[in-house]
Order: structure tokens, then C-alpha cells, then sequence
């Protein structure tokens, strides 16, 4: 790992078919130790955007690993910079949850040794699913294998670790579970961006958020000046009250959709009032 | 990493992760072990496969004239040598490269119903050989005995050719290819249809009969070419396997993981072209073994392909040497085409073996 690592992108641009999909993107210069949480409508782009900087669409623009623009890198070369958890869970494969996170150390060739099963093992202890190493993937819940996922995701300890995604089909203890492992990644100099729908979460989490709206960033910044009533409003089209916290970080709580007025509907507060 | 709630580097830690590690460890094992007892099934399998025929031929004699021609009687040499030994062989053969192929294209379609045929395959050999045996008409160069195998792989492969350029053309996804494949099928048979239609009485029997499925017709250059294309086909395989693994989590994991997954799936393709049109062009339509044969493989070792090529190749092989042993059992004194015979057997046989899992994980 190199010591000065940094992410920043460039005007990304990625379309399919003609069809623009993103436009424009930039984000400004990441610093290691970050975690970053990606959120926004559906459809917004968010998963196009990790796979972009993964390397799974083509995109022109410019996206710079430690000052190094990795757009050209061969899938090889960006397998060994970048690791990704895809939103989509493991297809339905006897393969173990320790073979699965062997192939992700693999790669495309080379050989396993005791030394890469067993730092496998570590890892998918420290993730709390060692009890289930040696079960098959299609034998799990869907919370579990997205714990796997995350572990193959993280196991080649590449410095820009993407996730799309990873709490969306777990109980709020994995949940925490997960983000205290990104947290833990990015303690150990790495870079996390995280996809989350959950935006007081990501405002616990990340320390800073980008909010993808309309197939390019809306807004950049430390949790406080992102996530406010106005964005809420704007982006997801809810009337919503933003509050702080003890800790200072912001939460959520939605009301309705945009231009509603609390005081018209009987809410659940309202009526115990009454 | 340190964010396990043990502390990790503890001793006990170390050693709950070396307990794990020697478990994983016996599991593999374990699989290597069921190949080598399936090695054992496919020799067993091609020794019955001798054993049977016709022609009374004590066993002790054949055991004997495999080492030592010269101790057979003239008729007997010529049954071991010529007719029973390369029907053997074939069938081992034809097993083999079916099972691999269905593997193989299992895999890369992300499909557990795949199987050479699903793809068109065998329609398009199918075709191939009417337009010869109807028409007389072939591919420029061959002639005689060679006319309609020849042309059935020429056919075979165009299809699967025809199917490269769509997925080139369309990007090589797993559903565009199945539905490719079964437009190239449907479409062999319209023309296939069409042949049998303005066939004469003499050729159409001929036609029906090729399209069974026969070993019969084995002889020793067909043996040896197949031989050839499983021997060069197999090292590719095994050198992919540890990415065809990968391809089980799914394409954008395997890609994630730096593997490039279009040129392993054109690869792999190309494989099984000439896997199942080498197979189909000598022996004709042998349904169920390429699905079978990975299936009770993938059951027997699971989806490590380290693992299930090695199984699919000899469960094949295997499945069509005791399908040659039945097709000269079954009714005395005449041989069953054995396309007839894998059909018959190894429905029920499979069905059997999926609804006994079913209970199993019930």
C-alpha cells in the first residue's frame, strides 16, 4: 500500500447504449483513512458509480488512485487496487464461504496457500461468520451471505474497498457489525465508499457524504452540511426533520411526501396527544 | 485485522482458525478421494463394457488377449480388437467429453440445465448429417464412410461458431446465449423437418437411425480423433478451472476479482464446440449424459471445478460404458442404439437422485 493514498474523480462520464447514465461526476480529492457513504434515490446512479470506478462499465473522465488515473487499467490491474462487493448476492452455488473468499484471493490465477487459507479464515472470523467457514454459500441466510460477500470484497486488502449496498438485507446488530468493519478498514489506511439507502446511518458512519441525485453529485461534505431538510426535499422529494444527536451527527426522520405539513395529518405523536 | 470481538492473535483464536483450517482441509480430501473411487467406476464400467457381447468371450480370455493378442483364436481377435474395444473406448470417450462440455457450460451460462443440446448442438449435427444422408450432399473434401460425421461436426461447429459471433456481437452474457442457442436449435430442426419431409423412404430410416445414437459405429480413427480433441481440450480446462469457480459467484464478483470473464466464456465455448461435435458427429444424439453427468458430480463434490471436472469427466464416462453394457443386454441378441438407452435410464435414474437430495436437505 502505498503511503499517500488518495481517490479523486473527474467529470466521469458513463452511458449505456447511448443512454447517459452518469454525467459529470467529480469528487474531490478522498484522503486514506475515509469513509465515504454514496446515497440518493433509486435509479440515481449510485451503483453505476461504484462500478465505473471498479471497472465493470466503461466511463471516460478521469478517476485517480494516489495521483495514478486507473480508468486504463486492465480489470487485473484494478482487481489488485480495488476491491468491490456487488449489490447483487452470491448466485446460488454450493461453494463454501471460505472457497468463495479463496477465489476472491485468488484472482485470476496463481496459487492458494496455507498461509492465504488461513488469512481467509481470519477473515471471515473477524466478520462473525466463522462458524459457518465451512457451509455452503446456498445453504445461508441472505444476511449471511452478504457478510461472505464482504469478506471477498475485503480479503485482498486492496486500498479502495467499494460496497454497494452491504447492510441492505441485515438486522440492525450486522448492521453495526458492518459498519464497525469498515470503520476498521479505513483505521487501517484504506479508503471505504459505501452505497446506503439509510441516511442515518450513513450520517453515524461516514465522515463524508455524496448525494447522487439526478445522474450527477448533488452535494459533497461532512454529514452536517449534506444531509439537511432542503436536500431532502430536493433530492428525495420528502418533507422530513433533520436532527442532531448527543455525538453531533444528524438523523432523520421523514414525515411525508415533499410539501407536506405535519399539522394536517394525525400522526402518531398527534393522536397520542390527543 | 483487529476488529473481531476475540481478541485475534489469542492463542485460543489461533487455534479455533487451525481447527477450521484442518476441517476445510479434510473436506478436500474427501473429494479427491470420491474422484479417484469414480477413476475406479470408469474402469470397472469399460471392463463390463468387454465383457458383454454377442460373441461368447470368457472373461479370463479377454483379460488376457487385452495383454496378449496372440493367445486369441483369429474371430476372437477380431471381436476384442476391432468391434468390443473400440466401443469401449468410445463410449468412455463420448461420456467424457459430453460430461465435460456440460460442466463447462453449466458454468458459463449460469445454468444448471444446460447442456451441449441446450444450445443447438446436436439439432444442428443432426442436420448436417441429413443433408448428407438425403441429399448426398457434403462437405467438399470428404466422401465416403467420412461424409457424415464430417458434416455433422462441420455443422455442429457452425452452430456453436454462429453462437461466438452473436455473443461477441451482443457482449458474451448467459442469457442472450441460451436464447441464441435455442433460436439456432429450433431453427436446425425446421430445416432438419424439412429434409425428413422430402426424404426417400431408405434415407429417412437411415436419417432416424443415425439420430439415435449409435456406438456401433465406432472404429479406431474415430476413437483416436476424439481421443485427440479430449486430450488437447482437457489440459485448457483444467488450467480455467480455478476461474470457472470464480464464475459461480457471478460476473461481476469473478470480474471484481480481476478475472475477465467474456474471453474465459469465449474460451470455454470454444471447448465445448469441439467437445460436443467431435462426440455428436461420430456417435449421434446422446441425450442426458452432458446433463446428468456434472449433476451428480456437482452433488458428489460440489461446484469447485478442481473438483467437478475430473468428476464430470468420469461420471460420464462411466454412465455411457454401463449404457453400452445395458444396450446389449436388454434385448437379447440385438444391440439398442444406446442414445436410446442413456434416454431411458438416465431420466428416472436422475429424477430419482434429485428428489432423494430434495428429502435430503428437507
Amino acid at each position: 500500500m502505498t503511503p499517500l493514498l488518495t481517490f479523486e474523480v473527474h467529470d466521469l462520464d458513463v452511458s449505456y447504449r447511448n443512454r447517459c447514465v452518469l454525467s459529470g461526476i467529480s469528487l474531490p480529492r478522498v484522503q486514506a483513512g475515509e469513509i465515504i457513504a454514496l446515497v440518493g434515490p433509486n435509479a440515481a446512479g449510485k451503483s453505476t458509480f461504484l462500478k465505473a470506478i471498479a471497472g465493470l462499465v466503461h466511463a471516460t473522465g478521469r478517476i485517480e488512485l494516489s495521483g495514478q488515473d486507473c480508468l486504463g487499467w486492465s480489470v487485473r490491474e484494478r482487481a489488485r487496487h480495488i476491491g468491490f462487493m456487488p449489490q447483487a448476492l452470491p448466485e446460488d452455488t454450493s461453494l463454501t464461504v471460505l472457497e468463495g473468499t479463496l477465489a476472491a484471493l485468488l484472482g485470476p490465477g496463481g496459487r492458494i496457500t496455507r498461509a492465504d487459507e488461513l488469512r481467509a479464515l481470519e477473515m471471515i472470523e473477524s466478520l462473525g461468520i466463522g462458524e459457518l467457514a465451512l457451509q455452503p454459500l446456498m445453504q445461508l441466510s441472505g444476511g449471511q451471505r452478504q457478510l461472505a460477500a464482504l469478506a471477498q470484497a475485503v480479503v485482498r486488502g486492496s486500498p479502495l474497498v467499494l460496497l454497494d449496498e452491504p447492510v441492505s438485507a441485515l438486522d440492525l446488530a450486522h448492521q453495526w457489525e458492518v459498519m464497525n468493519v469498515a470503520r476498521g478498514l479505513a483505521a487501517e489506511g484504506r479508503i471505504v465508499m459505501v452505497v446506503l439507502h439509510d441516511l442515518t446511518l450513513a450520517a453515524q458512519w461516514a465522515d463524508r457524504i455524496a448525494i447522487l441525485h439526478q445522474r450527477s453529485i448533488h452535494s459533497f461534505g461532512i454529514p452536517d452540511e449534506v444531509i439537511t431538510e432542503r436536500a431532502l426535499q430536493d433530492v428525495w422529494g420528502v418533507a422530513a426533520r433533520v436532527r442532531t444527536c448527543e455525538q453531533g451527527r444528524p438523523y432523520v426522520l421523514v414525515d411525508g411526501p415533499a410539501g407536506f405539513a405535519p399539522h394536517t395529518f394525525t400522526s402518531f405523536e398527534k393522536t397520542e396527544r390527543l | 485485522m483487529d476488529v473481531s470481538p476475540q481478541a485475534a492473535g489469542s492463542p485460543e483464536h489461533q487455534s479455533v482458525l487451525q481447527e477450521r483450517w484442518i476441517a476445510h482441509r479434510r473436506i478436500v480430501r474427501k473429494r479427491w478421494f470420491v474422484v479417484f473411487g469414480l477413476a475406479a467406476l470408469a474402469i470397472v464400467a469399460a471392463l463390463l463394457d468387454l465383457f458383454t457381447g454377442p460373441a461368447a468371450l470368457p472373461v479370463n480370455k479377454v483379460l488376457h488377449g487385452l495383454f496378449d493378442p496372440d493367445t486369441l483364436s483369429r474371430p476372437m481377435k477380431v471381436v476384442l480388437w476391432q468391434v468390443r474395444l473400440p466401443v469401449a473406448l468410445m463410449a468412455l470417450l463420448v461420456g467424457a467429453a459430453l460430461a465435460l462440455a456440460g460442466a463447462e457450460m453449466q458454468t458459463i451460462l449460469s445454468n444448471p440445465l444446460a447442456e451441449p443440446f441446450t444450445l443447438g448442438v446436436s439439432t444442428s449435427a443432426a442436420l448436417g448429417a441429413a443433408l448428407a444422408i438425403v441429399l448426398d450432399w457434403g462437405v467438399p473434401g470428404t466422401g465416403g464412410a467420412w461424409l457424415v460425421p464430417a458434416n455433422a461436426f462441420v455443422f455442429a461447429l457452425g452452430s456453436l461458431l454462429l453462437l461466438q459471433v452473436f455473443a461477441h456481437w451482443r457482449g458474451a452474457q448467459a442469457q442472450t446465449l441460451v436464447l441464441f442457442g435455442i433460436a439456432i436449435g429450433f431453427t436446425s430442426g425446421a430445416c432438419l423437418s424439412l429434409l425428413q419431409f422430402i426424404a426417400s423412404e431408405d434415407a429417412l430410416q437411415q436419417l432416424v437411425f443415425w439420430n439415435m445414437g449409435s456406438l456401433a459405429r465406432a472404429d479406431w480413427s474415430s476413437v483416436g480423433m476424439l481421443a485427440a480433441v479430449v486430450g488437447v481440450t482437457l489440459p485448457f480446462s483444467w488450467r480455467a478451472a480455478a476461474q470457472m469457480t470464480s464464475l459461480r459467484l457471478g460476473d461481476e464478483r469473478a470480474r471484481s476479482f480481476g478475472i475477465d470473464v467474456s474471453s474465459l466464456r469465449r474460451w470455454a465455448l470454444v471447448r465445448i464446440s469441439l467437445l460436443a461435435a467431435t462426440g455428436v458427429a461420430f456417435v449421434g444424439t446422446i441425450g442426458f449424459v452432458g446433463l446428468v453427468g456434472p449433476h451428480v458430480a456437482r452433488m458428489l463434490v460440489g461446484d469447485g471445478h478442481r473438483h467437478l471436472l475430473p468428476a464430470s469427466v468420469l461420471i460420464g464416462a462411466s454412465l455411457m460404458a454401463l449404457a453400452s453394457v445395458v444396450s446389449k443386454l436388454l434385448v437379447p441378441g440385438v444391440l439398442l442404439p444406446v442414445g436410446i438407452v442413456t434416454a431411458l435410464i438416465g431420466l428416472p435414474v436422475f429424477l430419482g437422485l434429485m428428489l432423494r437430495r430434495r428429502s435430503m436437505q428437507a
